[in-house]
């Protein structure tokens, strides 16, 4: 009787301890999921205002300013389609570039500008020196000999 | 009470059914807005004669690909064969869009290069990449600064998309071209737009 | 040539590693000796094969051998020699090979010092081990040759990703493998229990020393990986909780209670099946850390290049292993039976508690990290979980944690009183408490994190002196300095480590809540003021490195009339990448860092500079420093070597009887 019950406590303090830990998990996702969008579905309303949420796109070719401070830079994302108005203030990352994929996270304003608290850039894999590239292509170019 | 020694293999077999799923998706698949609508119109200068310029309008009503490539792109190498092997057989008609040519270079320093000189550049590398490697276009159009791609939304390169007669792209293809892509998805799309058409 | 002869080996490596993985195990079920007998030698000479493969290909890159793919990609002629070593692993296919070297490193070791165990389920370690390693070589040759060649050869090469040109990148992965690859030896260990059936206190003895010394490794490899974010990618965080981070921090959240759970089943016997379900689980957290990073399922700041093919690889070969533990798992555990019984208010209990909740606190890692990767699945759109949800479901889950991690030591084995041991602890917790609030307040900041934080951290110092003492004193005779020698080496490592604990989270919160920046335009002479420092700008030159052009700043810091330090913050561009990279500087010191990243240069001579002060900072790696010290003295136990000799006696006199 008392290792049945000494067996219950245990199970029953770790149900308890596992619900209390889904609700916790629960809780925290429910207030600190970030979505994503794209500049197409912020222009059609689909984003919310006033909750953090991320937008991803290109940085348009010279729309990157930066303010009189020097810090304060905005920049327009593009989804092609349409175009968002970002805003932030702090350090780019090193890869940030025009013409270059970003995701920003941050707020969206009531005058439509999205207020940025971080800029992502993507890294590009594309760069090769010429010497490297061409060794590549003579690398396909002799397995498409030796495959025909 | 053997049951419950089952829960981790079941709990697994879930998360791996997720992991499986999510190998499908392609994390480097951005959601085209453009699928379905008008292709953006341009007129660009043609490198074979850059005195002239090619306009969107003049492939309509045909079924054709534009093919986004630069010659510092080495994934473009990886697919040229395929091109020039489709050309050879007369598949599809391929215009090139050449992006970027000369700033996209990242072992280039643009700075300051005045937009003529660049564009006389990028003339002469791409002619020079074209006769080393075979053209396999129709005729390729030079987009010396990017904005046409970004039209397009052109992400990386290369890209190739597939137009219909009226105008609209119908599908974006990121990446080199391979040649299970080409049979199991580009060249049926293709047919089913010329039968529709 | 070389390039060919590294293939070759790798290939001789899989052989062996077939025979390994096959015949001792034959030979464990037949009760063969001879057959048993073939796994040290096979797992050995796997090794040699796969270190003369590996000595091939960093060869390969130290010569600039840019016919070979590898090299061409991740290497330059112009690389400092310490850079094309290191880049070696700095890609997919090299840090491949290194998982496999490290793997049948560890193999070794088993064979190694296992002389004290029976012939049997030597065999059995040592057949499970060549699974896995069958599984990684194969994988290697499969779809990620590191030997593929491009011919002709590249001329010049394209370098190494700049962000791992950097001494922290040197040792990072090779500790981080290490202890990954490390809890496979207690997976084989528990694999080869559930085959034979024997699981006892004796298996557990065995486990630990590997466990600990695996754990060893993942936490300084993890405290090293989390170093070099903080000075090389500029601004100063710490951990970020990338998938990437993640992945290596489940396993050590799991190894954490394994080791823990093994002390259990030692001592006491009980905790069995869920021993060997945490061994199961912590390598296979390992393996599917691998699978995260390597198959880009879920994209991460640090993913390279990836390929879904080799993710479909790694996939089959997680379902293979995990899969067929699981079911082994399933089928045997029910048999392993339960251990002493011990009641509600016993060290057992406060071990349990934590066990389960780090294991809750590994799930909830894993859920945030793959639930993007859920919701995407089922077309419920594209999110992204940050730090705020792990900050959130951490600090309630570990607060309990770090309590009952230091009333566990006080309580004693099987039965306590439990009125008897609140008392003895509840002064050391309301000091804690008051300390907490009365720090919070001091510094000016209170709150509720910050006093929670101090007040945990209190807790753990305060309550570890109380802990010594109690040992001290609890002995009879003798002076002092007898006593403290008559504390066991294993003893010492339980309180260092979790003293270690202390010590990190009192850099966490204090960092946390009063570390401060500035972001200011800065040109020649002009000064900007930050925490009661001043920095003053003395220009920028040119600074060029081997393989980058650097813009190196100056900037002294000063405090009042005090000189600080004068730092040296560069904006590099790699040349063969063209890529840019912050080069941060930063005044390290005990209580605080000041830390300077150069920014972009907004119009001539005029520069963005980033200013941080860090408060405690260093603390942070003090106290994984202390953790990892812990687990060193802990496998230094005289016992393991006392008991390794008896049982070595014990196994001769079995076989010749």
């Amino acid at each position: 009787m008392k290792a049945r019950s000494k067996r219950l406590m245990l199970v029953g303090g770790g149900v308890a301890l596992l619900v209390a830990a889904v609700a916790l998990v629960l809780s925290a996702f429910q207030q600190n999921l970030v979505f994503f969008h794209t500049p197409s579905e912020v222009a059609e309303g689909k984003a919310p205002t006033g909750k953090t949420f991320r937008v991803g796109g290109m940085v348009e070719d010279g729309s990157i300013k930066r303010e009189a401070d020097g810090l304060t830079v905005s920049f327009v994302i593009t989804d092609t389609a349409k175009v968002i108005p970002v805003s932030y203030r702090g350090t780019l990352p090193d890869l940030f570039k025009e013409g270059k994929g970003a995701v920003v996270q941050g707020k969206l304003e009531a005058d439509g500008t999205f207020r940025a608290s971080e800029v992502l850039a993507k890294h590009d894999e594309n760069y090769m020196p010429p010497e490297a590239a061409h060794a590549v292509e003579q690398a396909s170019k002799a397995a498409a000999t030796v495959s025909q | 009470m053997k049951a419950k020694f089952l829960v981790p293999l079941l709990l697994f077999f879930g998360l791996a059914g997720f992991l499986a799923f999510g190998l499908t998706l392609n994390p480097r698949e951005v959601p085209s807005p453009l699928i379905d609508k008008p292709a953006p119109n341009f007129k660009l200068a043609r490198i074979d004669d850059p005195a002239s310029t090619f306009a969107l309008e003049e492939m309509r009503g045909q079924v054709w690909l534009l093919n986004v490539w630069a010659s510092w792109c080495v994934a473009c190498r990886q697919e040229h064969p395929l091109l020039v092997r489709m050309a050879r057989q007369k598949l599809v008609p391929v215009v090139g869009l050449n992006y970027k040519e000369v700033r996209g270079d990242g072992a280039l320093n643009v700075r300051g290069m005045a937009l003529e000189a660049e564009t006389a550049l990028a003339v002469e590398r791409a002619r020079g990449w074209l006769s080393d490697h075979g053209d396999p276009y129709v005729l390729s159009v030079l987009d010396v600064d990017g904005r046409v791609g970004i039209d397009f939304g052109v992400y990386g390169v290369p890209e190739t998309f597939l137009i219909d007669a009226e105008g609209r792209i119908r599908y974006k293809h990121i990446g080199p071209i391979t040649p299970d892509s080409l049979q199991q998805v580009i060249m049926p799309k293709v047919e089913e737009l010329r039968r529709a058409g | 040539m070389i390039p060919e002869l590294g293939h070759f080996s790798l290939v001789l490596a899989l052989v062996l590693a077939l025979v390994q993985a096959v015949v001792p195990m034959v030979g464990a079920s037949r009760n063969r000796f001879a057959l048993m007998a073939v796994g040290r030698p096979a797992a050995q000479g796997q090794f040699f094969f796969i270190l003369v493969s590996y000595v091939c290909l960093t060869w390969a890159f130290i010569q600039s051998d840019f016919s070979v793919q590898l090299a061409a990609s991740n290497s330059h002629s112009a690389t400092p020699l310490m850079y094309k070593i290191t880049g070696v692993w700095g890609n997919h296919e090299g840090s491949l090979l290194l998982w496999a070297m490290s793997l049948s490193l560890w193999t070794v070791a088993v064979t190694v010092f296992s002389s004290h165990l029976p012939e049997a389920f030597v065999a059995r370690v040592l057949g499970v081990l060549g699974w896995v390693s069958v599984g990684f070589l194969s994988f290697l040759l499969v779809t990620s040759n590191p030997f593929d060649r491009i011919l002709p050869g590249a001329g010049e090469g394209r370098d190494l990703n700049p962000l791992l040109q950097d001494p922290g990148m040197i040792i990072h992965p090779p500790l981080l493998y290490m202890g990954y690859v490390g809890f496979s030896v207690a997976f084989a260990f528990a694999i080869a229990a559930l085959l034979s059936g024997r699981m006892d206190a004796a298996w557990a003895r065995w486990s630990r020393p590997w466990t600990t010394v695996a754990w060893v490794f993942l936490t300084a490899g993890i405290a090293v990986g989390s170093g070099w974010a903080y000075y090389e990618l500029g601004w100063g965080g710490w951990w970020f909780w990338d998938p990437v981070e993640n992945a290596s921090f489940m396993p050590w959240l799991l190894g954490t209670a394994l080791m823990h759970s093994l002390a259990v089943t030692e001592k006491r016997g009980a905790f069995r099946s869920w021993t060997v379900l945490l061994a199961i689980s912590a390598f296979s957290l390992s393996l599917l850390g691998t699978f995260i990073v390597r198959s880009g399922v879920i994209t991460s700041v640090h993913a390279f290049a990836t390929d879904p093919k080799r993710g479909l690889f790694i996939l089959a070969l997680l379902v293979i292993v995990i899969g067929v533990s699981l079911l082994l798992y399933a089928w045997r555990a029910p048999r392993l039976g339960g251990g002493g019984s011990f009641s509600f208010v016993s060290r057992e209990t406060a071990l349990l508690g934590n066990n389960v909740l780090l294991s809750v606190a590994s799930a909830s890692v894993l859920l945030g990290t793959t639930y993007p990767l859920f919701l995407d699945a089922l077309g419920m759109g594209k999110i992204s979980v940050g730090p705020p949800y792990f900050e959130a479901v951490f600090i309630p889950l570990m607060t309990p944690v770090v309590v009952l991690m230091m009333f566990g030591p006080f309580l004693r084995w099987k039965d306590d009183d439990l009125v008897a041991a609140v008392r003895k602890v509840a002064p050391t917790f309301i000091a804690s408490a008051v300390i907490g609030l009365g720090t919070a307040y001091a510094v000016d900041h209170v709150t509720w994190r910050t006093v929670l934080g101090l007040a945990l951290a209190a807790w753990v110092v305060l309550a570890s002196v109380q802990l010594l003492a109690v040992r001290i004193t609890d002995r009879a005779g003798a002076g002092l300095g007898a006593r403290l020698r008559s504390i066991t080496a294993s003893w010492w490592g339980m309180w260092l480590a979790h003293l270690g604990v202390g010590v990190f989270i009192i850099g966490v919160t204090l960092v946390g809540s009063l570390n401060t920046n500035l972001d200011v335009k800065m040109r020649d002479g002009q000064r900007a003021e930050l925490a009661g420092y001043s920095f003053t700008f003395r220009g920028v030159q040119d600074a060029d490195g081997p393989n980058y052009d650097a813009a190196r700043a100056t900037i002294d810091v000063r405090r009042g009339e005090l000189a600080i330090a004068t730092l040296t913050p560069e904006k590099r561009l790699y040349r063969a990448q063209g890529m840019p990279m912050t080069e941060a500087s930063i005044d390290i010191g005990p209580f605080r860092d000041v830390y300077v990243s150069l920014g972009e240069e907004i119009e001539d001579g005029t520069w963005i500079v980033s200013i941080y002060y860090k408060p405690f900072i260093s603390w942070i790696w003090l106290g994984c420093t202390l953790m990892a010290l812990g687990g060193v003295f802990a496998v230094a136990d005289r016992r393991y070597r006392r008991l390794a000799v008896r049982e070595t006696t014990l196994s001769t006199q079995q076989r010749t009887a």
